[in-house]
């Protein structure tokens, strides 16, 4: 009896870890944002602004399926390959701490809207796709997200987000090179820093 | 008035912006003195635009608000027409239409936007828009404060826009002054919303504004489907 239960516990526990792996990119976003949206919504802290609670949202929620590394490399652009491994390093966790700010602060503010998530275009075989949504905000025009993924062996990652044509790779890219130009990566660390000191952690 | 003010920061700024060169981006030659026009508009959104935001929500509920955004959108897709219209863009000019006719009609001057409930989109063009369709390219990028980031193109855009305005035709003064009034002021919470973000997302605010203008109005120039832009690796 009892090893039959186990048993049927890790056949379940394999089910389960396997239909994580296969998950679509884009039922992967709903599924996320769906629950993301709920706990939002349901937690009586998050709904008095309470940003230690947001916070600890995000991390859990959302942040399993960032690719922060591919992310910092990539808003680096050809900087990447003159930091440290220890800069590498560095500059992933402050950046992930600067962004991860800049999202609860706008999940704060998270109020009656909708997501429309448009049909996905790739091939079965696609290693990289963008899921494609739009965020419906009424007596607003509609701002359309998008979320460029790839295909790890843990399953799918974000490596980008675009909203309304701005892309956070991009956008941080002209600013990352900005500082590199002024102070090198080790001005750029310091300037990550600051920023993330600067702003009191409530 | 607004249009007054657009017109002669945008000629001011142009000649400023003139005065001043240094080494930079190409799409932002005038950066020194953009910069500085970017400093002076910190304190305008600190000590002018915030607290205006705060009593304009405090004083008016959101309906009233989401009714002067309606009512603006409507005169913005009225100018979508044209610009769908000179970009041969007939389905979304056919959309822009319905919504401008059954807004006026039905929405009480477009007060309310009877149209995105059933499910007409916005065409969202505009003449600086139809400019970059055209081919023409988008020149210096300007920082006008109280206007905010915009391009020599997008700028003239702006100008042609606002040289005409279907609330200039109201007939009686001040209804005319209250409408300008609400549509002036309904622009602040937004503003100030937008600076709160950019100060807890940017590393250099004047940079963060000017790489998502850029892309953000790319984005727009080619419908959502902009060509990969080139690396400059």
């Amino acid at each position: 009896m009892k090893p039959s239960r186990s048993l049927a516990m890790a056949l379940l526990a394999f089910a389960a870890v396997s239909a994580a792996a296969q998950e679509a990119p884009d039922a992967l976003v709903k599924r996320v944002a769906q629950e993301t949206i709920g706990t939002i919504k349901s937690d009586p802290k998050v709904q008095a602004g309470d940003q230690q609670r947001i916070r600890e949202v995000v991390e859990t929620k959302l942040l399993p399926y960032f690719d922060f590394e591919r992310i910092t490399a990539l808003a680096m652009g050809r900087n990447w390959r003159q930091a440290t491994p220890e800069q590498q390093k560095e500059l992933v966790e402050q950046f992930r701490q600067l962004l991860v700010r800049t999202y609860s602060g706008a999940l704060a503010q998270y109020r009656d809207q909708t997501m429309d998530y448009k049909p996905l275009r790739a091939d079965a075989g696609a290693t990289e796709v963008t899921v494609r949504t739009e965020v419906v905000r009424s007596g607003q025009t509609p701002v359309q997200i998008d979320y460029a993924m790839a295909k790890e062996d843990s399953g799918w990652k974000v490596y980008d987000v675009i909203v309304g044509g701005v892309s956070l790779v991009t956008n941080y890219r002209d600013e990352f090179n900005q500082q590199i130009k002024g102070g090198g990566v080790e001005g750029l660390l310091k300037t990550l820093q600051t920023k993330n000191q600067g702003t009191p952690q409530k | 008035m607004n249009k007054l003010i657009a017109v002669a920061a945008l000629a001011g700024a142009a000649v400023l912006s003139g005065c001043a060169t240094g080494p930079g981006r190409a799409d932002d030659p005038f950066e020194a003195s953009n910069r500085v026009m970017f400093k002076i508009n910190e304190p305008l959104v600190t000590y002018v635009a915030k607290p205006v935001a705060d009593v304009y929500t405090a004083v008016f509920p959101g309906f009233v608000r989401t009714a002067v955004t309606n009512y603006v959108n409507n005169i913005d897709d009225l100018f979508s027409i044209v610009n769908d219209a000179l970009q041969a863009k007939w389905e979304k000019m056919g959309n822009d239409m319905a919504r401008v006719m059954i807004n006026t009609g039905f929405g009480f001057a477009g007060l309310i936007d009877i149209a995105s409930d059933a499910g007409i989109p916005r065409g969202n063009e505009d003449f600086g828009q139809t400019f970059g369709y055209w081919g023409i390219p988008q020149g210096p990028y300007l920082f006008i404060p109280l206007w905010g980031p915009t391009t020599v193109r997008d700028g003239t855009g702006s100008i042609l826009r606002l040289l005409w305005s279907p609330t200039n035709e109201i007939p009686n003064v001040p209804v005319r002054n209250v409408v300008y009034g609400f549509v002036t002021v309904n622009e602040a919470p937004g503003a100030v919303e937008a600076m709160s973000l950019i100060d807890k997302a940017a590393l250099d605010p004047y940079v963060f504004v000017r790489s998502a203008y850029l892309q953000r109005r790319r984005n727009l120039v080619y419908d959502g489907k902009p060509p990969p832009e080139k690396e400059e690796e």
